[in-house]
């Protein structure tokens, strides 16, 4: 994994979890810093062991080994009851039987807080989530967003100094998803509660987080900002899995120089040393590939040929074959005015250029 | 990894006594799995030793197995068990997949009321059917014409009495396989021309396949195992339930008792392991979304199939009617005036009534600690973590009481509870074992209602109760059970009605003090007092049809009150 900068003010820190179910392993040592007040969300395809990290985070599983240190205090061995979080399921978990006000103060209840003083603080929730007048009804009443917003209430209720998000905008549809992200995450501004969210989403992750850890079988692939992880993907797993990518075959030349679609290219940020010769990979996201007008006076030309047009709306993913490369084409995104102004059809000849300094080399 | 500026302790070592409540919930899970291997498995265990033991209690090894087997008088009971359990199979299945076709795919009225009737034999002990099939067909017999001079007593008796006694069980569980027929299954064969002929070939039966072999187990296991019929209606004709019993409490040889019920358990066994795997095939090949099936009217079909569940339905009436009628009788058939001697003279003056309150009392005990120990059991296996391999045992354990036939589990807890050296036997000849046999023997069934009802609840209620600090008991109480309710109750029926009518499990186990009131149908029965036998089945049919009554209020009283939630005010 990569090494983050040491934090004083990290909240949670993870030290070498790992988890084994069987012969599957879930997480082979995994470290991790979370800073106090940031939205951190854990991405990555199902099975990479997110939700089996966020688990043994609340206590709902326990690590074969490694440490876990919440707010200066070592909760590893801690039975879930005795840490400090909240948490929100993607399935809502609101006991049916119960108000919505019941559900809200069910954790107050247990505090011994006073019938006034609990009836205030649910009052106060329900205005936080948007839902003031939903107190006398039962979960079964509302909608799913608006079920969420509740689950959300009842585990801040008790101004937890975590706050677990486990999948919570999966089950819903998608307007109704894009809109509870935007108020989760003002909310979690607002409070300044420390948040970890698993999501397989990456709109989603890219959209709410502070920081990004994405994860693949078991492992940190890296940690980052949204911009860091899109821009600068660390290992060629986020670089696929995060956004589209173009992966170009290329061959190592003179002097830092690569080979590819018989372009010759230079000054690749990042790249190492590799001898003349060597094949490698080279990744490049649609959208920075320059067509016809926009390829800047440095990067050299190549001539292709529009295979197909795929219209999205305000975006179109154009594939192109470059040269006489059967095997590698190559997917452009142009948004819909440029496309309509280069007036490009299938068949239309183009020339592309690759800028150097959008370009990653990974193994 | 990065230093951090607080100092942290160690990890506390062992996690030892720092989350007491989810200790507390793995020293129940324990209790519970050692209640089920003391009360299921050691008596099992015991009928094993006893097989290869002599009288005194000597090892002598699987010879005397093997000889007794070869006795032809063991041959000859085996024989006719099969044979009349082969037949009873045959002839109930048919009759209840029709019944059941016709409530699920015709357009006939009074459904509920047809199905309502079929059930009622749940309601009355097995003794009850060959008690009113002897007035009907015995020497005395009304229609004693119909048989062309064969006798009742025998095969023909045991065959009718256990059809009658055994068709609700059957009924519902082809009713349920084939009310979860997917409705776009027919109408995707309606789309491509299927006639209804190759719908019923292609579609109804092998979706229903799986629920014909389950109930044709059911059926089968049961004939063979059950007792009170062949005691009854079975004259000479031996069965091995008969023979367990003979053994065991006319001959007091319970050796020889040992390996037949070994012998019983054997077919029990072997169907329901063709069951078990039958169902482990099955997969989900319904998914939950199917759409339920909406006959049309079809006035041919329909009225064929009004005509056969009115059929079954009177003489369903017939048999129940017979033996209340023959309760409130002089002495048929010299003297059919009305009279309440049977209850008054029979069963209140010679003291039999007692038994009828010492099952009402066995009853109430087993609804209130069966349900206790299933749900309770149930709850701690599903919803609370840890102990994985006592997890795996207890569900083992819970599937095992369906296949054990009541006369087997009642031979082992003689054999367990009566030892001398077993601290336990002071249970013996008490009402608590009473209650703790039956809770046992009808453990599966309560069981799978409590998981099945459990398993609908949301797998987080116990994590966020966790990430509140609201320990696993307070939302058990305050979430769990409420939304469990109805199970619960059904369960509590279930305990109660089963608790009531049971007698071969129960028939080694009674003291004088604790007789109950199926024992005292086969006293009465023994003694020729068919009259007080018959007002005592009647009784206890009367005190099922209160607890459905009062089941059927409460549940509608609860629903209201408590399960408010359940119905969803539009928005």
């Amino acid at each position: 994994m990569q090494a983050q900068p040491p934090r004083q003010d990290a909240f949670l820190s993870l030290a070498d979890v790992a988890k084994q179910f069987g012969r599957f392993t879930a997480l082979s040592g995994v470290s991790l810093e979370v800073a106090r007040g940031d939205l951190v969300t854990f991405l990555g395809p199902s099975g990479c062991g997110k939700t089996t990290l966020l688990r043994i985070i609340a206590g709902l599983e326990t690590q074969d080994r490694g440490r876990i240190v919440q707010n200066g205090r070592d909760i590893s061995r801690l039975p879930a009851v005795k840490r400090d979080y909240g948490i929100v399921f993607q399935s809502y978990a609101l006991f049916p039987n119960l108000t919505i006000s019941d559900n809200v103060g069910y954790g107050l209840v247990n505090r011994r807080a006073g019938r006034a003083r609990i009836r205030t603080r649910v009052a106060e929730l329900l205005a936080l989530v948007g839902l003031p007048d939903a107190g006398t009804k039962y979960p079964g009443q509302l909608s799913g967003g608006q079920q969420q917003r509740i689950a959300l209430a009842r585990a801040l209720a008790t101004s937890p100094g975590l706050l677990l998000l486990d999948e919570p905008l999966s089950a819903l549809d998608a307007l109704e998803r894009v809109r509870l992200r935007g108020e989760i995450r003002a909310l979690q501004q607002r409070l300044g509660v420390t948040t970890i969210m698993v999501t397989h989403d990456q709109e989603e992750a890219l959209s709410m987080a502070d920081t990004v850890v994405v994860m693949n079988q078991g492992r940190i692939e890296q940690v980052g900002t949204p911009r860091q992880i899109y821009r600068e993907p660390a290992s060629a797993f986020v670089a696929d899995f995060v956004g589209k990518v173009n992966v170009l075959s290329a061959v190592a030349e003179d002097a830092g120089r690569f080979r590819v679609c018989g372009m010759s290219i230079g000054a690749v940020p990042g790249a190492p040393d590799v001898a003349p010769g060597t094949r490698v990979k080279l990744y490049l996201r649609p959208e920075d590939v320059q067509v016809n007008g926009a390829v800047g006076p440095e990067a050299s030309r190549a001539n292709a040929q529009v295979q197909k047009i795929e219209f999205l709306g305000a975006f179109c993913l154009v594939t192109v074959r470059v040269g006489d490369q059967q095997d590698q084409p190559l997917l452009v995104t142009l948004s819909r005015q440029s496309l309509d102004r280069m007036a490009l059809g299938e068949g239309a000849p183009v020339s592309v250029g690759f800028p150097p300094e959008c370009m990653r080399l990974l193994a | 990894m990065a230093t951090l500026a607080t100092p942290v302790s160690e990890p506390s070592a062992p996690t030892g006594s720092i989350d007491w409540p989810q200790r507390a919930a793995q020293a129940l899970l324990l209790l519970a799995c050692t209640a089920l291997v003391l009360f299921l498995l050691a008596p099992l265990g015991a009928i094993l030793v006893k097989s290869v033991q002599d009288k005194d209690g000597t090892f002598v090894g699987f010879g005397q197995i093997l000889d007794y087997v070869q006795s032809p008088g063991l041959v000859e009971s085996l024989t006719n068990t099969l044979f009349v359990a082969i037949i009873v199979t045959i002839v109930t299945i048919p009759l209840a997949f029709t019944f059941a076709y016709g409530l699920t795919r015709s357009c006939m009225p009074a459904k509920s009321v047809f199905r309502l009737i079929a059930l009622t034999p749940i309601l009355a002990p097995s003794l009850l059917a060959a008690i009113s099939f002897i007035q009907w067909f015995g020497n005395q017999g009304a229609l004693k014409g119909l048989l062309f001079g064969h006798s009742v007593y025998g095969p023909i008796g045991i065959v009718i009495s256990s059809i009658y006694a055994i068709f609700p069980h059957a009924l519902m569980i082809v009713l349920t396989s084939l009310l979860l027929t997917d409705r776009r299954l027919y109408e995707a064969a309606e789309s491509l021309g299927t006639t209804r002929r190759r719908q019923f070939f292609t579609i109804t039966l092998p979706s229903a396949r799986y629920g014909l072999v389950s109930a044709a187990m059911v059926v089968f296991s049961y004939t063979v195992s059950d007792f009170g019929i062949p005691k009854v209606i079975g004259g000479n004709y031996h069965v091995l339930a008969i023979d367990i019993y003979q053994q065991v409490i006319g001959q007091q040889n319970f050796n020889r008792g040992a390996i037949v019920g070994l012998i019983l358990l054997l077919p029990v066994v072997i169907a329901f392991a063709i069951d078990w795997w039958m169902q482990s095939r099955q997969q989900s090949q319904f998914s939950s979304r199917a759409v339920a099936y909406v006959p049309r009217p079809s006035r041919g079909f329909d009225l064929a199939m009004l005509a056969f569940c009115a059929t079954v339905c009177v003489v369903m009436l017939a048999v129940l009617g017979m033996a209340i009628y023959t309760s409130f009788i002089k002495l048929w058939p010299y003297d059919k005036s009305f009279s309440l001697r049977h209850y008054g003279f029979g069963l209140i003056d010679g003291g039999v009534i007692d038994s009828y309150f010492n099952s009402l009392r066995m009853a109430l005990l087993t609804a209130l600690a069966g349900t206790v120990l299933v749900f309770g059991g149930a709850y701690l296996l599903e919803k609370t973590r840890g102990l994985a391999p006592v997890r795996t045992a207890m569900r083992f354990l819970a599937s095992i009481p369906m296949a054990v036939p009541g006369m087997v589990l009642g031979l082992g807890y003689i054999f367990f509870f009566n030892a001398p050296s077993n601290p336990l036997n002071i249970l013996y000849g008490t009402m608590t074992i009473l209650v703790l046999s039956t809770v046992i023997h009808y453990y599966t069934s309560s069981h799978l209602t409590a998981v099945t009802a459990l398993k609908a609840l949301d797998n987080e209620f116990e994590a966020v109760s966790a990430s509140l600090k609201v320990p696993f008991y307070k939302t058990f109480f305050r979430v769990t059970v409420p939304v469990c309710l109805p199970a619960i109750l059904d369960i509590a029926r279930y305990l109660f009605i089963n608790a009531m009518v049971t007698l071969s499990a129960v028939i080694f186990l009674y003291s004088p003090d604790t007789k109950l009131a199926s024992v005292a149908i086969v006293n009465l029965d023994e003694a020729g007092e068919i009259g007080p036998a018959a007002a005592m089945a009647t009784l206890i049919v009367a005190t099922s049809i209160v607890i459905c009554l009062v089941y059927a209020l409460l549940t509608r009283f609860l629903v209201t009150r408590t399960q408010a939630w359940r119905t969803p005010v539009a928005t």
